[in-house]
């Protein structure tokens, strides 16, 4: 359940997310969009029964508005992309550089934040060593450690909301599923739980099941690559060949499934596109020895003490910041803040199924990340169990529902191996008239400014994997 | 850790042997749609094709489609049934004037096509071979046209040319030029213990100057044009360009205003695939480097 409330003006607007955010509730964005000849405002706020928007119209015209950032840090990297896109000011923002703009060249000058003897600048990136997607980070450092750190990620820029417009509902599925394509089953997810809300259409029962499969499968491959990324920072050949090996057969079973190895076109509006190309009992028989090998090998990664040595203590968010910022997903269990939309706001067939209560974390660093996506893991593979014992396979199976959109607006969410992801789809004439997605990684991501407490440049490769983000999702 | 030295034995070798000895898992794996039938469609497109359904999109309209095999149907639907074909795209990469022909190089694998008309499009199958990939841009457009084979073959003899020396040992850099995300999964995977392209002789270089190989990802966007332009200029001759998945190729979903990344540097050989598997990039590197011909 979602709702829209408006507000006159931004000094309202503030007030209102304060005494939310003040109530428990959590700020989980902001964009700007033009709507009805303006601009409007609309903030995100998380609650116990759904996604909420609040919507502020800027008065015609208008070339700035008090920024949010001074009383909801959160909203920091929100706010330089309201600028990168439109244009308007957001007055008294710490830091407006251009964030998801190119911006101009002297923009692009090596930043200096930190003065003092033998203070230099590592620009790391945007084509960095290894295979990783193209990002810039900005290291200031006096030779080990790590004062201040700068991320650019307007390399990737791709203007993904803005290509929705227009689209056709069944379209803008293919466009979610590549907005951050190592999550595209969440992403296609959160979508059509959006066009479903406006449809207000019931997925058949089966359909459900069959999302929960694939979106379980899609956060085990996401946590052993994350795995592999830590084995292989610190050096360990086999333990990274181990975890490649199983996130390989992860990623065969999906393409075997669905025909595409990232559970692509599996999602549709309504409900599923076809059942599995495999039945219940075969995804059970090949699942089983992945689980036994990956719990095998994680007891093992987690008991080589030359790699916990690496991670405990490493990149610290402290359970304050993580709460105040509400870091989303295994960056947030990790820092004690839960806020699973899984079992907070569940979707699909999640209330079907019997979840076993997250334990608590609190100490934050890059073990107990590492930790928190073992049990998720785990719980994933539990998940999937349940949902192919409850699938029943019959003949005529009703896998969509009939969905057929008015004019409206609406919320869809979904959990995403890095955390929340939510669209705002606005659909006017059949077809998406804005849609606005919102990635963990881009919420997540700038907590990475924060987590260098005392950490020198050879623990750069753990934190950043520990974080397990994709560019692609944060730049849009 | 004597741990780890144990549970490395456990699995026995899962490398595969290909290009040695073929894969079954990349001979089923199901690519990018091909034209089943090498249908001569009988009319000229722009007579009355404003007849057509406008919002049609997706496989709902299967039905509604006219049979254009059939002799005795009427030129008017004919006309119509073939617009409603290349609408079936949602990446444009249908084409239905006088022929109809795909551009695999804008398929993202939706497979509606296959869905709403078996009786034209099919899946190809195998993620291997000189067909996965191709050597000329206009070669990703099946059915081929005879000139484009003439042209194909200079391509490939130029390439082959162009690569002899490098052969025995290839360095590879990779520079993601606004992808999703998932063709570098794809790429890591090269290195992981299935595929294992160090047998083969082939390496990942940190260093743009050790770089014989540029495999670039992603749909070419603003930001990261200048970088790779850079990247490309800064590696020694002779060097060889992939672009790597549709994205690449031509923007895919995005191609209203990212076109691929061939403007920014030279591509000598595509990839087509949403994400492409790691065989498919695999045989490009393979066919870029003259190890298989």
């Amino acid at each position: 359940m979602t709702i829209t409330s408006n507000e006159p003006s931004v000094s309202a607007l503030r007030e209102t997310l304060n005494t939310r955010i003040a109530g428990g509730d959590r700020f989980a964005g902001v964009f700007a969009a033009r709507r009805n000849g303006g601009i409007t405002l609309s903030a995100q706020v998380a609650g116990p029964d759904g996604i909420d928007t609040v919507d502020t119209p800027l008065p015609p015209g208008a070339a700035s508005y008090p920024a949010l950032t001074p009383v909801i840090g959160a909203a920091f990297w929100y706010e330089r992309v309201i600028h990168d896109e439109t244009g308007i000011i957001p007055e008294g923002h710490p830091r407006l550089a251009p964030l998801v703009a190119p911006g101009r060249p002297e923009d692009h000058a090596l930043p200096r934040h930190v003065a003092g003897y033998g203070m230099f600048t590592i620009p790391h990136g945007p084509v960095r060593s290894g295979v990783f997607e193209s990002m810039e980070y900005l290291v200031e450092t006096p030779g080990e450690a790590i004062p201040h750190l700068n991320m650019r990620i307007f390399y990737k820029h791709r203007g993904i909301a803005a290509r929705f417009a227009g689209m056709t509902i069944s379209d803008g599925v293919l466009l979610a599923e590549r907005a951050e394509g190592i999550a595209s089953v969440a992403h296609a997810l959160a979508y059509c739980h959006a066009a479903e809300a406006i449809a207000g259409c019931e997925v058949p029962r089966e359909a459900a099941l069959v999302r929960v499969v694939h979106a379980e499968l899609e956060r085990i491959a996401n946590h052993l690559d994350v795995a592999m990324r830590l084995a292989d920072a610190a050096g360990l050949a086999v333990a990274t060949a181990r975890f490649a090996l199983h996130k390989e057969r992860v990623l065969r079973l999906v393409g075997g499934l669905c025909g595409s190895r990232f559970g692509r076109g599996v999602v549709v509006p309504g409900g599923i596109a076809a059942a599995p190309r495999k039945g219940s009992d075969e995804i059970l028989a090949e699942l089983g020895p992945i689980e036994k090998q990956v719990t095998a090998d994680a007891e093992a990664l987690m008991g080589t003490s030359s790699f916990l040595d690496r991670l405990r203590g490493t990149g610290p968010l402290t359970q304050a910041r993580a709460r105040e910022h509400g870091a989303l997903g295994p960056i947030g269990k990790a820092s004690g803040y839960a806020d699973d939309a899984r079992v907070a706001r569940p979707y699909d067939a999640y209330p079907l199924l019997a979840t076993v209560p997250a334990r608590q974390h609190s100490r934050g660093d890059a073990m107990t990340r590492l930790r928190v996506r073992f049990e998720e893991a785990t719980e994933a593979f539990r998940l999937i169990r349940q949902a192919l014992i409850c699938f029943t396979e019959r003949q005529r199976l009703t896998l969509r529902a009939p969905c057929d959109l008015p004019d409206s607006r609406a919320t869809g969410w979904a959990e995403a191996p890095q955390g929340e992801v939510i669209y705002d789809l606005t659909v006017e004439g059949g077809r998406i008239a804005r849609c606005q997605p919102r990635s963990a990684s881009f919420h997540n991501l700038v907590l990475m400014h924060e987590v260098f407490a005392g950490d020198i440049l050879t623990d750069f490769p753990f934190i950043e994997a520990s974080f397990g983000l994709s560019v692609a999702g944060a730049a849009l | 850790m004597s741990i780890w030295a144990l549970r490395g034995l456990r699995d026995g070798v899962v490398t595969t042997r290909w290009p040695a000895r073929p894969d079954e898992y990349a001979d089923s794996w199901r690519g990018p749609v091909t034209v089943l039938r090498d249908s001569v469609l009988p009319v000229d497109r722009e007579m009355p094709a404003a007849s057509a359904n406008p919002e049609m999109s997706g496989a709902e309209g299967a039905a509604t489609f006219p049979d254009i095999s059939g002799n005795g149907t009427a030129r008017a639907d004919i006309a119509a049934g073939l617009a409603d074909v290349e609408r079936l795209c949602p990446t444009g990469a249908i084409e239905a004037i006088g022929r109809l022909r795909v551009d695999q190089g804008r398929c993202i694998l939706c497979g509606r096509c296959v869905a709403a008309r078996p009786d034209l499009f099919a899946w190809s199958s195998g993620a291997t071979g000189p067909a996965a990939a191709a050597v000329a841009r206009q070669a990703l457009i099946v059915p081929e046209e005879p000139e484009t084979d003439a042209a194909v073959e200079a391509a490939r003899a130029a390439l082959a040319a162009r690569t002899a020396a490098l052969r025995r040992s290839v360095h590879v850099r990779h520079v993601d030029a606004g992808s999703d995300g998932s063709e570098e999964w794809e790429i890591q995977a090269l290195l992981g213990p299935v595929y294992d392209i160090h047998r083969l002789g082939v390496f990942f270089t940190a260093s743009l100057r050790h770089a014989d190989v540029l495999l670039v990802t992603g749909a070419g966007t603003v930001g990261m044009t200048g970088p790779l332009r850079v990247t490309y200029e800064g590696m020694p001759d002779p060097k060889v360009v992939i672009a790597v998945g549709t994205d690449a190729a031509s923007g895919g979903l995005l191609s209203d205003r990212l076109t691929g990344v061939d403007g920014a540097v030279p591509v000598d050989v595509w990839v087509p695939g949403s994400p492409p598997p790691p065989f498919g990039i695999l045989n490009a590197l393979v066919i870029a480097t003259g190890k298989l011909r």
